[in-house]
């Protein structure tokens, strides 16, 4: 298995934002089905150690075709942008002033008279501000203003940061 | 369709050719065999009869062993010697096991590495030798009634069970001598039983109650793959907690005033678990509770059983919920709600999980003995007995893998309900001006604080060169398997200098620990390893003959004439020393075949990646269209 090409090639879908979920969950079975470990469990510990590094590859794959915050990140790698590590991009301060604001109330929630709508609350503007965000990768990424779609990136990132832990927050009060 | 398998697609295997190969549930209460036996999954019985097997283990002063019905007779007499529920104590450390309270009557000795070991008269035992035994019974039954070696077991794990809990369970395995094929998630392997029955398609839930652990699944059915969603539970959750909480009701009912000792512990939650039995299909029972010389009458109703399992209960739902979330699908889109293990027996559970899921729960299926069933036909495909089985399983991490980080935080690098197998690499860098190591502590858990996680291991990446602070990039790659066991390496990237360990958790055997055990488990401890190692070296060797022979006749025009007469002769010559009696030449042989194939090998494997996808496209575009 060639593991150079890239994920959209491995799963024989059109390079792009767009994916059609249902598509790519249909072609992620018949991958699995014929590199899976399993396949190859009654033959020789090579066959199932290389099974191993290939299907760890199509989960890899597939789990950054779901996610649109890797997704996006990935079309800018493969657009030779890298924006996993640290970056001295300087984002816009109304934006980051935003992000603290909800930081400072998802803070105070556990505190608040209802903390489930606080949350609730919380929770809806993290949303909406994500499908805005992934709107204007789209438009930006479509002009091919690779320093415009990096920055939204770097926005994105903050949002769904703020989302896990909207998450976490949520699974701590349901346990107490 | 594999690609290196040996019949063809619609041959079936000759009878004379099948593998011997069980499922195998290990539960907390009950544990049992399954196997396939003209194409129909069953579970075996023992010579009187019975299919369950009591995850008992009583040991005598002469050193012997008891599993079972004949164990469960020394239960209430003899506490410290009889050990139940042993599955609550695999993976874990002694300080986890004291925290279980007074549950558990056992006295502990601290082993290597704070594994807890079990005081016994016959000598101390881990949970992993416990474990062992009862999975020795097991095999003996299946070699037993099946007549002849077994190949291999596929052994169920809870899916909640974290890397510690899989590593012990795959250990114990090795000690009882069977050749693991696959650690296999309980609610799948319930969900492949129920399945296949049924024919099932789309989404399902498996909520599956045993006697010490919870788990649920949500979990995908389309055409032969089985692709769990999300999984959630509680790995020390489970029917034997209604008992606990009932006997210390009942306890404080009678009015009788005393801290129980073990045999008055063991007396209590025995008369309870009766009490809860009988409660699943009466409205009351009566009981006379007998402690200390005194006696006394209780009644007790459903409802105030209910009320004192109530918080229980209300536990699973929440994993319930938040699985669900985790797979992305409305408790409106589950299909059906399968209910699997002892404890959904329990009115209450059945009434609430039939709430949160707007359907009535399956429960028509035997919960006892599904999960086997489901091990014994993954066993049966993985044995290489169904070359045409469209099945295939894909599973998840339970829980998520981080490492330590400056502050005791956690760093995830696998999260949660990931699909498995997989790879993932995180970048670290250096703190200090000149550190030239640096300690990789790895934990296992979905809290933020690393005290508040289970640690798997730590160890050192050595030999970094000096440089300032955050000018080294350490790249750490964490690996899972099928099995859901993980290892983990570290590199400098610069230097290249790696270290890389297979985790052993912090609280299992070591390597050494289980040679020694296995040696001392047969009698002629040299000869019989001896002969074992040969006739392993010798089915590896068979193995590789047949599948090069086949993948030769099928794909030899991958191959140049002088490459096909190079691997023809080396064939050849491994054939004539696997008729030998040397283990060590035979491994060598398997090992040099090995690697003169793999080039032949990658290309074949690349050749049927270009007819999957091909041949995958048609069908999918015929299916959209429909």
């Amino acid at each position: 298995m060639d593991m150079t090409r890239n994920y959209f090639e491995l799963f024989d879908l059109e390079p792009g934002f767009e994916v059609d979920q249902a598509l790519l969950s249909e072609r992620y079975r018949a991958l699995q089905k014929q590199w899976h470990p399993d396949r190859f469990a009654h033959l020789s510990e090579r066959e199932r150690r290389l099974a191993v590094q290939y299907t760890a590859h199509i989960n890899e794959a597939l789990a950054t075709l779901k996610s649109p915050l890797r997704r996006a990140q990935y079309l800018l790698l493969l657009a030779g942008r890298d924006t996993h590590g640290e970056s001295g991009a300087q984002l816009d301060p109304l934006f980051l002033m935003q992000q603290m604001e909800l930081r400072e109330r998802l803070a105070d929630a556990s505190e608040h008279v209802d903390p489930e709508a606080e949350l609730d609350a919380l929770r809806e503007q993290a949303d909406s501000g994500l499908r805005n965000l992934l709107d204007e990768f789209v438009s930006l990424f479509s002009k091919q203003d690779l320093d415009g779609a990096e920055k939204t990136v770097r926005k994105l990132q903050f949002v769904t940061k703020l989302q896990k832990e909207i998450e976490l927050l949520e699974d701590r009060l349901l346990d107490d | 369709m594999a690609l290196l398998q040996i019949a063809e697609p619609g041959q079936s295997v000759a009878p004379h050719e099948r593998k011997l190969a069980v499922g195998i549930d290990l539960g907390t209460t009950n544990s049992l065999a399954a196997t396939v036996r003209s194409g129909e999954a069953q579970t075996l019985a023992d010579v009187h009869g019975e299919h369950l097997l009591p995850s008992v283990a009583y040991y005598a002063e002469d050193g012997s062993v008891e599993i079972g019905d004949a164990a469960m007779r020394h239960a209430a007499e003899d506490p410290y010697n009889t050990i139940i529920s042993v599955k609550r104590l695999m993976g874990r450390g002694v300080e986890d096991v004291l925290s279980f309270g007074d549950e558990l009557p056992y006295r502990f000795a601290p082993g290597e590495g704070g594994m807890p070991y079990i005081e016994t008269q016959a000598g101390p035992r881990s949970p992993v030798q416990v474990s062992a035994d009862i999975l020795r019974a097991l095999r003996v039954r299946a070699e037993q009634s099946l007549d002849g070696e077994l190949t291999g077991a596929v052994i169920t794990v809870p899916a909640y069970f974290d890397d510690a809990q899989r590593q012990a369970t795959k250990d114990a395995a090795r000690l009882a001598g069977l050749h693991v094929l696959r650690l296999l998630n309980e609610p799948t392997a319930a969900a492949v039983a129920y399945g296949l029955d049924q024919g099932e398609e789309g989404v399902i839930a498996i909520y599956d109650l045993g006697g010490g652990t919870f788990d649920i699944s949500v979990l995908r059915l389309s055409r032969g793959v089985f692709e769990v969603l999300a999984t959630g539970g509680d790995s020390a959750l489970g029917g034997d907690d209604f008992d606990y909480a009932l006997a210390r009701w009942m306890l404080k009912e009678s009015g009788i005033e005393l801290e129980p000792n073990a045999q008055q512990a063991r007396y209590l939650t025995t008369l309870a678990r009766c009490v809860k039995e009988q409660l699943s299909a009466e409205p009351a029972v009566e009981v006379v509770l007998e402690l200390d010389g005194q006696s006394r009458n209780l009644t007790i109703s459903r409802e105030q059983f209910d009320q004192v399992i109530e918080p229980l209960v209300k536990k699973t739902l929440r994993a319930c919920r938040r699985a669900l979330k985790d797979a992305g699908v409305g408790a409106d889109e589950v299909r059906e709600v399968v209910m699997v293990g002892g404890s959904t027996r329990v009115p209450l559970v059945r009434a609430r999980v039939g709430e949160l899921f707007g359907r009535e729960p399956h429960i028509e299926i035997d919960p006892d003995r599904v999960v086997a069933i489901g091990a014994a036909l993954q066993a049966d495909v993985l044995a290489g007995n169904k070359p045409d089985s469209e099945m295939l399983l894909l599973d998840v991490i339970p829980l998520s893998l981080g490492l330590e980080t400056m502050g005791g935080l956690v760093e995830k690098v696998i999260h949660r309900n990931t699909a498995i197998p997989v790879a993932r690499g995180q970048e670290f860098t250096t703190y200090q001006d000149g550190q030239t190591a640096m300690a990789i502590h790895v934990v296992q858990g979905e809290r933020e604080l690393v005290a508040d996680c289970r640690s798997l291991a730590r160890f050192v990446l050595r030999g970094i060169p000096p440089m300032a602070a955050g000018a080294a990039k350490i790249r750490v790659t964490f690996q899972i398997d099928a099995d859901g066991l993980l290892s983990v390496s570290a590199q400098e990237l610069s230097t290249g200098i790696e270290s890389s360990i297979q985790v052993k958790p912090s609280y299992g055997l070591t390597d050494n620990e289980i040679a020694g055990m296995l040696k001392d488990s047969f009698s002629h401890a040299e000869e019989d390893m001896a002969a074992r190692a040969l006739r392993e070296q010798q089915v590896e060797a068979g193995r590789l003959v047949d599948a090069l022979e086949a993948a030769m006749a099928q794909d030899g025009e991958l191959l140049d004439e002088r490459e096909a007469a190079e691997l023809s002769a080396a064939i050849v010559e491994l054939k004539e020393v696997a008729t030998g009696t040397d283990a060590a030449a035979i491994e060598a042989g398997v090992q040099l075949l090995a690697k003169l194939s793999d080039e032949f090998a990658a290309r074949r494997m690349d050749k049927g990646i270009q007819r999957a996808l091909q041949g995958h496209r048609v069908d999918e575009l015929g299916k959209e269209l429909k």
